[in-house]
């Protein structure tokens, strides 16, 4: 990680020790910058997997045929009846095999996006090819090659994708159309909500949708207008000609026939249309200090992409979202890919997200006008651990917002302790005080289901 | 679907007659067919099989190669369909002289499928006609039962990888000992060696003993031997008869065959039914997995036909440059990869070469000298014949556990790359990592398709327990599954199923060196609920 910000972790630290640490807390802070000014060996994901030999095939080589990729959102009405047997599945005593949420790459250059796919597994007992008895644990991924290089010479690299590289497989391969992640999201909105039982939501009545006229070419009329509609004139022009009996069921269609009444023209003419602004302002907050590599970020992005799909369709895609990324200091970035797939970066300090989430909403005077929700990712660590400056942001924020969720994916090391943003959380009462705004879901981020960040979602939003 | 136009059909059949000149050996009937991308959509879930049960799985996209698994073996995708006929499919629109190719790598695959002794137990089916049964089977069931069809599916499935595959083959050969009777060939294997534990020269008299009586009388002499064994050895007989009936229990080809056979769940009449669903995930399984474990040879061997025919065929004329091109697509080396047709067709012409000069003995294998190595050359010319004996005898796996050697590494220039991260540069290298013919190998066979072997332990087992063993060989099993996959068996025992398995423990030690532990666990599940001890 870059030197600059390690330099800056050092002089925090210098600073909080001043201040007097505890020792739980210098220990958390030291296993922070510890785990950024380590040289870190990417994930497993980075590397390279090779094309097995099973996965080639006579189709692609020989005939020079793309063999199709299964596209499970094509089959959305299958999705319904996947997720019913899925559900039926629980009564019957079995547990469930169809698993959302899965976040997949598409495309290699430029923009990727992120898009949720139904996924499955076939358990079976394998042979684990991860577990080896090799010496060097580095190493991985081996395959064939050929060429004059000398044993040892490296053959190319490829750089460690800061970006992080995708998770999941198969579907999105090869390219293809780019997606933006709302078309997809609202009919993962609609799941979530119908088979999952995610709660609707109420109207808390206090905010007022607005409404915007426009003019659009919407409206049709007969005889005149701005735009002719070719399709609709040539079906009305067939209706009069049938009610003339110039064209027949069964007879050949001779155009010559065809009488053209004036009036049967049909134009697109203006008007005006009542159009919905958003009515759901929604920041996603995450944090992307060191300590969150792996599986909480997981989570935590997991999380927020089904919570983002859930309000898609609750306020049926009229949703406005903002993302902001923090370590010890905050930033915002523009869309859910960067925000799902920035890297860990350097420690932690939770407050300046908060201050940023108020200035946002100050700066453009959203609070009149939207239903504001923030949702808060994080695995528990602030530096700060009085948390002084977070509450006062967060008492700021609370007045203007409908909902604060946080999660809290804790990590292996914190399970069993209330983590520090808990602790304060609690001791400042506010828990207590705005238990209708502010809602918390704590768990231990390894090895999570999705049934268990369903769950974590219907908490945060009930 | 379609069946393709008259005109080339003329074209394939034609490329049988020179196939068939060359030595090529298959049914005159075949059937070839155009697909189109939405043929293709519907049947590639299916592994090309159009009469293939209808799977919900299919509907969904299957994680396959999340993190490192790497061998998840997906059925590999044929252009040809063993098949009686053997079924082909052709997209539209290749030019003749193209079209010819294709027929050429076809018509190897199908020899290779009616040729090759994996394959032995398909030459009498035609499995597209029974797959049609049995996706009728289960639709009917699919009625009746409703969504419990498709969970003994799905439980069947997830053992379906473990069936005795090379059990059910080797029964096609006979290996039994004609000559001595299983008493005398327990006394001597079993008796004892194992329970006995006798030294050596003891061994060495009762043979000659046994020896001498037969010769005296071919009748008696083993009734007069055991007389003396049974004086000697109180406890034989009855060591014998236990002997007898746990053979007579272990008599089973693999774990699916047994659950099917002993469950006391499936025992009941209401659900016999399920059986006929096993049967067929099984009978699926068995008859992919003589394809599986010949991808390499098979086509490695279609390669070397279609170049051999076609470079000699009249057709070409006029298209060689484009048939380089398509041809150098299929068969090159991957500089960094791997391409089962390349390591294929070079194994198979590295034989061919060999035997054409004689090197397959051991006079050659002692030279030491590579010059002598080099210019070594008998001029036997057996290098077709021998090919063809490939091709009759050999699987992936025996094929490059035979054949990769050094030689064969260097005349390639072959390596095994590996991956490491560089800290300096933030990056991952690929590297060559071994020239090393025993790395090559290695790596080769461990890319090759290598289900686990588990089986029953029928003295731990009863009604109310299943107790399953899997055999260590080097690699434990991936544990994220288990305790899913044991739902299923569960299930379809209708009681505790237990699995004894091992994990490989790294530890450290002082020194930073690694140490591994093989530790033995095992896995319990009554009522759904997993546990894992250590034994």
């Amino acid at each position: 990680m870059n030197l600059i910000n390690l330099n800056y972790m050092k002089k925090l630290y210098k600073i909080l020790k001043q201040k007097g640490l505890t020792k739980e807390q210098e220990k958390l802070i030291l296993r922070e910058m510890n785990f950024v000014s380590e040289e870190h060996k990417p994930f497993e994901k980075e590397f390279h997997r090779f094309s097995e030999i099973y996965y080639q095939n006579d189709y692609e080589k020989i005939l020079q045929m793309q063999l199709p990729k299964l596209n499970p959102m094509l089959n959305l009405q299958t999705l319904d009846e996947l997720l019913h047997r899925d559900k039926l599945r629980e009564k019957d005593g079995f547990p469930r095999r169809i698993r959302l949420g899965k976040l997949v790459k598409q495309g290699k250059n430029g923009k990727g996006e992120v898009i949720i796919v139904p996924t499955t597994t076939e358990p079976k007992f394998y042979h684990d090819n991860r577990v080896t008895e090799e010496q060097d644990e580095g190493e991985m991924g081996e395959t064939g090659g050929s060429g004059e290089e000398g044993e040892g010479e490296v053959l190319g690299e490829k750089p460690v994708d800061q970006q992080g590289d995708g998770e999941g497989t198969g579907a999105g391969e090869g390219g293809g159309e780019s997606h933006d992640i709302t078309q997809e999201a609202f009919d993962i909105g609609k799941v979530l909500t119908e088979q999952f039982e995610l709660p609707n939501l109420k109207d808390k009545g206090h905010k007022r949708s607005l409404m915007k006229v426009e003019y659009d070419l919407t409206d049709k009329n007969r005889g005149f207008g701005q735009l002719l509609d070719k399709k609709a004139t040539l079906k009305k022009v067939i209706d009069t000609n049938i009610i003339l009996g110039n064209v027949s069921a069964d007879g050949e269609l001779n155009l010559d026939e065809l009488l053209l009444n004036p009036q049967d023209q049909i134009f697109r003419i203006l008007s005006k249309e009542k159009v919905f602004e958003s009515q759901a302002l929604v920041f996603f907050v995450r944090d992307y200090s060191g300590s969150m590599q792996g599986d909480p970020t997981e989570v935590v992005t997991s999380q927020h992409l089904m919570l983002y799909s859930w309000l898609v369709y609750q306020y049926q895609n009229r949703v406005e979202t903002r993302f902001i990324l923090h370590d010890t200091e905050a930033k915002e970035v523009e869309d859910f890919y960067t925000y799902y797939r920035s890297q860990v970066a350097g420690g932690t300090q939770v407050a300046p997200s908060f201050e940023m989430v108020n200035k946002i909403i100050d700066e453009n005077n959203y609070a009149k006008d939207y239903n504001i929700y923030v949702f808060y990712g994080t695995d528990g660590d602030d530096w700060d651990s009085s948390g002084k400056k977070t509450i006062e942001a967060i008492k700021t924020l609370l007045p203007k917002i409908n909902r604060l969720g946080i999660t809290v994916a804790k990590n292996s090391w914190t399970t069993a302790n209330q983590t520090t943003i808990e602790k304060y959380l609690e001791k400042s009462g506010l828990l207590h005080t705005h238990k209708d705004v502010i809602k918390i879901d704590s768990f231990a981020s390894t090895n999570v289901q999705e049934e268990r960040v369903i769950k974590g979602i219907k908490k945060l939003i009930e | 679907m379609q069946l393709i136009n008259q005109h080339t059909k003329k074209i394939m059949e034609e490329s049988k007659i020179y196939a068939a000149k060359a030595g090529l050996n298959f049914d005159d009937e075949t059937l070839e067919y155009i697909v189109s991308n939405k043929d293709m959509i519907n049947l590639s879930p299916k592994v090309m099989i159009p009469t293939l049960y209808d799977y919900w799985v299919n509907d969904v996209e299957v994680l396959k190669g999340q993190g490192k698994y790497k061998v998840y073996p997906s059925n590999p995708y044929e252009t040809v369909i063993n098949s009686r006929p053997a079924i082909s499919f052709y997209n539209d629109n290749n030019p003749d002289w193209l079209n010819v190719m294709i027929f050429y790598h076809v018509l190897g695959h199908i020899d290779f499928f009616q040729n090759n002794y994996l394959f032995e137990d398909t030459w009498n089916d035609d499995f597209v006609g029974q797959a049609l049964a049995d996706k009728r089977l289960i639709s009917e069931y699919r009625s009746k039962h409703g969504r419990w069809t498709d969970y003994v599916l799905e439980f069947s499935r997830s053992i379906d990888n473990l069936v005795g595959y090379f059990n059910r083959i080797s029964k096609n050969v006979d290996t039994s000992d004609k000559d001595a009777s299983s008493m005398v060939n327990f006394y001597f294997y079993n008796f004892l060696q194992e329970t006995e534990n006798v030294a050596d020269y003891i061994i060495f008299n009762e043979i000659s003993r046994y020896n001498d009586l037969i010769e005296q009388d071919k009748n008696v002499g083993e009734t007069i031997f055991f007389t003396e064994v049974k004086k000697k050895y109180p406890e034989f007989q009855s060591a014998y008869d236990k002997y007898i009936n746990k053979e007579k229990e272990d008599i089973y080809e693999d774990v699916i065959e047994f659950i099917r056979d002993n469950s006391p769940f499936l025992r009941k009449e209401e659900n016999s039914w399920m059986k006929s669903v096993i049967n067929v995930v099984r009978n699926t399984s068995l008859y992919f997995s003589p394809q599986i474990r010949s991808k390499i040879i098979n086509e490695g061997w279609a390669s070397y036909w279609h170049n051999k025919l076609f470079t000699q065929d009249d057709r070409i004329s006029g298209h060689q440059v484009a048939y380089s091109k398509i041809n150098a697509g299929v068969t090159s080396i991957s500089r960094v990869g791997l391409n089962p047709y390349a390591i294929g067709l070079r194994l198979i012409e590295y034989v061919e070469d060999k035997a054409n000069k004689g090197k397959m003995n051991y006079l050659y294998t002692s030279l030491t000298n590579i010059n002598e190595k080099e210019k070594y050359n008998k001029n036997l010319n057996e290098g077709q014949k021998t090919i063809f004996e490939l091709r009759r005898k050999f699987s992936d796996f025996m094929l490059i556990n035979t054949f990769v050697d050094q030689e064969f590494v260097d005349l390639h220039n072959l390596f095994v790359t590996g991956q490491r991260f560089n800290k300096q540069r933030q990056t991952i290298e690929y590297y060559v990592k071994s020239r090393k013919a025993k790395d090559y190998k290695k790596m080769l066979l461990d890319s090759l398709y290598d289900p686990p072997l588990i089986t029953v332990d029928t003295s731990k087992t009863s009604d109310v327990n299943l107790y399953l063993v899997h055999k260590f060989e080097g690699k434990q099993l991936v544990q994220e599954y288990i305790a899913e996959t044991m739902v299923g068996v569960e299930y379809l025992w209708g009681g505790q199923v237990q699995l004894e398995t091992t994990l490989i423990v790294r530890k450290k030690k002082q020194n930073g060196e690694s140490e591994f532990e093989h530790r033995k666990i095992l896995y319990t599940i009554k009522d759904k609920k997993v546990t894992v001890k250590n034994l």
